[in-house]
């Protein structure tokens, strides 16, 4: 399980689309399933717009994270939503000095 | 702790305004593949490339996957080729073989383009280099992925004047050879002055002898994130705010790349060179950097004020990548080709922007005259010309220029080109109709400026 441990450690998970009921029902239960655990997250909604940002540890997930990213796509593809799941460190490089 | 809206501005750079990393780069020594056949130099070229970069396409895209950035281009960049075929090659076409084996490696790799066909002579040719250029045009008619390069001179050692001549004909003959296709082979062939050592963009790319064994540079890009920027919060604001906008835009645009280079380095385990601070545009609507300019202020691109403009945008660009990054080099500038931003295309189109304009902008941002169609009749002195201002202003300024100009056979002022892909499509532009034939053929080297003697 090395590789998901290194890749899967701290990722963060962004929600997008049209607001709608139950969008972080399912996102969490797709999580709790596959063992994933939610460290920090925040949402807003904007005229009508459903924002939301997961920070999640992957360490203990037994997929591996592209597999992880595409079941979740497809998850927000059938609600109309585009859910993408990135390594920490992108964000944290751009914002952070 | 990263907050949302930091999260949700990353990837609206990425979805809605084309950042990207435009290339991962990995520069080869081949000076250990020279022996004295020609077929034993090209079983250790292609040897060497596809042993050391076999694994840049996978990591490339692994890598763009799991930090949901697109990494656009895997590349590769070899020792200038009349250094490592000196000791082989007698005949153009024995250089030619060496360009041949160079495709192939690319195609086994799946890399779009291998750079360092190049010579650099910029005080004088060596019998090597002076066959490698020969066998250019044959060399971009018969390989497709094959980029080319020759550098005529620099601050240090001044502009080799037969090489420039010689260049003319050369751009005139490519052209000639690959009529069929637009003359496309001179969108991979470019002609610099101060050429450096790890240039991860192409046509211009090639891996100096000052490198080390392998190394990895990375090309950033963003210019459609810094015109988002710019629309959105810079509208009629004084030049303090706009100048602090871009830096701290250009900034997290090359922290990107400083975080691709970094990740690309370990995995494929080949040391991080330098990262290139570019503004590289595409054809794809809202990645321009002729944008950028509209956005300051200009009606087009070449109206009075584009060189400030540019000035300012290319300085900006460079405060802010050089915190971001530990290692900045390549051409590090804002790229304006005309034929791969839309908004140049336009600017040309509507009479705004003539080559005479682009010579000036040149004077203040990386790199030169890109990627340019001009009448097929325009005779090789009239090039070997524009490449001698062109090299002249890189002399004298102490920086990098280049021209990468097509004179499209068969093709007059104002029709269209089209190259395709990322090399985009073109209007024809206008060249002065005055001879600089007299000039031309005389022979020999233009002295090193006065300001070079620094020792």
């Amino acid at each position: 399980m090395w590789y998901n441990i290194r890749v899967m450690k701290k990722v963060i998970i962004t929600v997008v689309g049209r607001d709608t009921v139950g969008i972080l029902a399912k996102t969490c239960t797709y999580l709790a399933r596959n063992n994933i655990n939610i460290l920090d997250i925040s949402q807003t909604v904007v005229g009508g717009y459903f924002n939301m940002m997961m920070i999640v540890d992957g360490s203990k997930c037994r997929k591996g994270f592209d597999r992880v990213g595409a079941e979740l796509a497809e998850l927000g593809n059938g609600i109309g939503l585009r859910i993408r799941c990135q390594k920490s460190e992108i964000f944290e490089k751009m914002h952070r000095v | 702790m990263i907050n949302l809206s930091e999260g949700l501005e990353t990837n609206r750079m990425i979805l809605e305004e084309n950042l990207d990393v435009r290339t991962i780069t990995m520069g080869i020594s081949l000076l250990d593949c020279a022996e004295s056949s020609v077929d034993r130099t090209c079983r250790n070229i292609y040897a060497k490339i596809t042993r050391l970069a076999k694994d840049i396409v996978k990591t490339g895209d692994d890598i763009g996957r799991e930090f949901g950035v697109p990494i656009v281009n895997k590349r590769v960049s070899i020792t200038p080729a009349a250094i490592v075929g000196a000791s082989c090659c007698r005949r153009p076409r024995d250089f030619v073989k060496i360009a041949r084996t160079l495709d192939r490696a690319a195609k086994k790799l799946g890399i779009n383009f291998i750079g360092g066909y190049s010579a650099v002579v910029s005080k004088g040719m060596t019998p090597a280099d002076e066959l490698l250029i020969r066998s250019i045009p044959e060399a971009m008619a018969s390989t497709e992925r094959v980029c080319s390069s020759v550098n005529v001179g620099s601050t240090k050692t001044g502009i080799d004047m037969d090489a420039v001549r010689l260049m003319g004909e050369i751009v005139k003959e490519t052209a000639e050879r690959t009529k069929d296709r637009d003359s496309l082979g001179c969108a991979k062939l470019v002609v610099l002055c101060n050429a450096p050592d790890d240039n991860p963009f192409m046509a211009g790319a090639f891996h100096g002898v000052s490198e080390g064994d392998a190394v990895v540079n990375v090309g950033v890009s963003g210019p459609g994130v810094v015109n988002y920027v710019l629309r959105n919060t810079c509208r009629g604001v004084g030049f303090e705010e706009l100048c602090e906008t871009i830096k701290k835009t250009a900034f997290k645009i090359t922290r990107v790349g400083q975080l691709v280079a970094q990740e690309a380095s370990k995995r494929l385990g080949v040391p991080f060179g330098i990262i290139d601070l570019s503004l590289a545009p595409t054809p794809a609507v809202g990645d321009s950097v002729a944008d950028i300019l509209k956005e300051i202020g200009l009606e087009h691109p070449g109206a009075p004020g584009t060189t400030a403009a540019l000035a300012l945008l290319n300085d900006q660009v460079k405060k802010g990548g050089v915190m971001a990054s530990s290692y900045v080099g390549g051409l590090s500038g804002a790229f304006i080709p005309v034929s791969e931003d839309q908004g140049m295309i336009d600017a040309v189109n509507a009479g705004a922007l003539t080559i005479e304009k682009l010579e000036a902008m040149t004077c203040v941002c990386s790199v030169g005259l890109d990627m340019i169609a001009v009448p097929g009749s325009t005779s090789a002195a009239t090039i070997s010309g524009i490449i001698a201002d062109e090299a002249a202003i890189g002399m004298v300024n102490q920086k990098t220029t280049a021209v990468r100009i097509i004179p499209v056979a068969g093709k007059r002022v104002g029709e269209k080109v089209e190259f395709g892909g990322l090399l985009g499509h073109a209007p024809v532009m206008r060249v002065s109709k005055f001879s600089c034939e007299k000039m031309i053929a005389r022979r020999g080297r233009i002295p090193a400026p006065i300001h070079s003697f620094k020792n």
